[in-house]
């Protein structure tokens, strides 16, 4: 029977066969009994969208987002007289809040793009309808939906801490404390470091020369939301500019372009002016607003250690910018554009 | 004790474990099965894993349309189902269960009868793969007539070694005559008895003439309803029957820690686990191709037959 030349014994592949069951009928079988047993389903798991309607701003961006085009938003305006405001104020009032399951391919765009955390994923699953028509969940069967919505999963402890925990960090320390987001960035520092090492008295603020890149980064993303905490940033930034209108004089030697170069002086006239008013005017949008904004001290600061080292040592600076060299520093570039943008080019 | 009310006794124990029995061992083989391919097998039936499960496929079989096709031969294709069962009701009443007389039919000749009894089921087939008026049922017929008049062979010639060692053709003698180390005598006859009989009752890997995947169950093909549960109680019946068979001619009957009282309890234990491998064997092996099943019947299993007879009979003129 067994003529197969690879095989020696004859019957081992019998006796194998019978192994091979016997030892499947010991085991447990992977048999999920659903219907009787809830499955156990990993964290995160996508099952339904789930709607919080008092986050809903109406802002549409999830509907422009979705792929698919199944979500359908309807709202209109309302007035709100506010006792002590000059005039009304209006809101949006969401009308209808749409999502077609029959379309949704649940890739979770929607969720991700709203800004004001109104979208949710749920692990529910059990919502088939007889008739495809019935899985347009309207907002009221997407709020209930909010109900099932599991806590979110903890933060991972090997991970880096969340943006919105250093944000707030940072923020109650004040600008250019050292906060433990970024003392932990050895990585961030690693690079300007190279430039460093010729401007040890600028040195004394190693937490601040971590930050430029990180700092202006951060600070350019925020400042359109800086006018939301008016309170923190105007304190701290008082003390902060007078080391910038001191930062010219500081680079006597280096070309004298570079003390206009720096804008930091027109940036610290203009940090007291918005710090004492009117935030309401939205700065310009390319690299200005770090350098408008109040709470600029920490890119700036750097400005002037990494002017100081380009002065005192051009060859140091020239591995991080390579480009700005023949110029002995940043300051043509810098000259032109904003004093955001010499954080990038130190940081680069 | 009147001899009508100790025929009706023995008449309704034998058809009482005709019908309970095989329905064990068709849930056995369930969940066996399922679990051997890592399921779970029936679950709801019954409430508790599933045990009513065969109960309900038997009610659900009732209620079905009992369907007749136009251009079959209506006498004989009703009447099949009913041949194929009905052999193995008589099988039955001559198979021991305990020492002491605990057989249905005490028959001088039981080995034979059964034999002889057994070799009807291949007219069950025929007619149900005639009458069918289909091609498939007839092509899965005539397979089976094939397989089941080559496997009776093999089937008698081992059990004529058992005879021929135990010296009579009654299955209690044979019980009674048997001893341990017979298992070791015997043990080429007791393989051909098992694996021809595998074949007998067309069980997998011997299923060639069912074979649904090729032709759609064969002579069965055109039986919905009751009769179809017929044909499937019939297999059932057909695994309880070469278990209980082999049981008694070679794995020893009743024999075991206190006979006398619990022979019966040891005759359902061996038949369940000859039961239990006719399952383990379906579930591992894939089908053997008809030129693959002639060729074991013919080339292995009757020359080992044979060669079990010499050694047989050796060893009786030897003792």
């Amino acid at each position: 029977m067994s003529e197969h030349p690879g095989r020696r014994t004859p019957g081992k592949g019998l006796v194998d066969g019978l192994a091979v069951t016997l030892k499947t009928m010991t085991r447990r079988s992977g048999t999920q009994q659903y219907p009787d047993v809830e499955p156990d389903l990993p964290p995160r798991s996508r099952g339904v969208i789930a709607l919080l309607e008092e986050n809903c701003t109406v802002c549409m961006l999830c509907a422009r987002e979705c792929p698919d085009w199944c979500i359908y938003i309807d709202s209109h305006k309302e007035e709100v007289v506010v006792p002590g405001a000059a005039r009304a104020r209006q809101r949006n009032v969401l009308d209808r809040f749409d999502i077609d399951f029959s379309l949704c391919m649940y890739c979770g765009i929607c969720i991700e793009v709203c800004p004001f955390d109104a979208l949710h994923w749920t692990p529910e699953f059990e919502y088939a309808e007889t008739d495809v028509l019935d899985l347009l969940h309207d907002k009221n069967r997407l709020g209930d939906w909010m109900q099932t919505v599991p806590p979110p999963p903890a933060h991972d402890v090997l991970g880096e801490p969340s943006k919105e925990e250093t944000t707030a960090a940072r923020k109650a320390a004040g600008p250019g404390a050292a906060t433990p987001a970024k003392v932990a960035r050895p990585a961030a520092s690693a690079r300007p470091a190279a430039a460093r090492p010729g401007a040890p008295a600028a040195a004394a603020r190693p937490p601040a020369q971590v930050r430029p890149a990180t700092a202006g980064g951060l600070q350019a993303t925020p400042s359109p939301a800086t006018p939301a905490t008016p309170a923190s940033p105007p304190t701290p930034a008082t003390p902060a500019t007078p080391p910038t209108p001191a930062s010219p004089p500081t680079p006597p030697s280096p070309p004298s372009p570079a003390s206009p170069a720096s804008p930091a002086s027109p940036a610290s006239d203009a940090g007291p002016v918005e710090e004492s008013g009117a935030p309401t005017v939205p700065p310009p949008a390319s690299a200005s607003p770090s350098g408008a904004q109040p709470t600029i001290d920490a890119p700036k600061a750097p400005v002037a250690e990494a002017k100081q080292a380009a002065a005192e040592q051009p060859l140091a600076a020239a591995p991080d910018q390579p480009a700005a060299q023949p110029y002995g520093g940043e300051q043509p570039g810098t000259g032109t554009r904003g004093p955001g943008e010499p954080d990038e080019g130190t940081e680069r | 004790m009147p001899l009508w009310l100790d025929l009706l006794i023995r008449v309704v124990a034998v058809v009482a474990g005709f019908l309970v029995v095989p329905l064990v061992v068709g849930q056995m083989e369930h969940k066996v099965m399922a679990h051997m391919q890592g399921r779970l097998g029936p679950m709801y039936a019954g409430a508790f894993h599933g045990w009513a499960q065969l109960v309900a496929d038997g009610l659900k079989f009732v209620q079905k349309e009992n369907i007749t096709p136009r251009d079959a031969d209506k006498r004989v294709f009703h009447l099949a189902p009913v041949v194929a069962l009905f052999p193995y009701l008589i099988v039955l009443l001559a198979v021991p269960l305990g020492p002491g007389g605990l057989v249905a039919q005490r028959l001088d000749i039981g080995l034979f009868f059964v034999l002889a009894v057994l070799g009807v089921g291949v007219v069950a087939v025929l007619m149900s793969a005639w009458a069918s008026a289909n091609k498939y049922s007839l092509l899965g017929g005539l397979r089976g007539a094939a397989q089941l008049l080559g496997y009776e062979l093999p089937l008698v010639l081992s059990a004529a070694s058992v005879a021929m060692a135990a010296g009579t053709l009654s299955l209690p003698g044979i019980v009674e005559a048997w001893r341990p180390w017979w298992l070791l005598w015997q043990a080429p006859a007791a393989l051909v008895f098992f694996v021809s009989g595998l074949a007998e009752i067309r069980r997998p890997p011997f299923d060639m003439p069912i074979a649904d995947s090729e032709l759609v169950f064969g002579y069965m093909t055109e039986y919905t309803g009751l009769r179809f549960a017929f044909f499937l109680l019939a297999e059932y019946v057909g695994i309880v029957v070469i278990a209980a068979l082999t049981t008694v001619l070679f794995l020893g009957g009743w024999h075991g820690p206190a006979a006398d009282q619990l022979g019966w309890l040891w005759t359902l234990v061996k038949v369940f686990a000859v039961a239990f491998v006719v399952i383990w064997l379906r579930v591992s092996y894939p089908r053997l191709r008809e030129d693959q099943l002639q060729r074991l019947c013919w080339l292995v299993l009757v020359p080992v037959a044979l060669g079990q007879l010499i050694l047989t009979a050796a060893v009786k003129v030897a003792l």
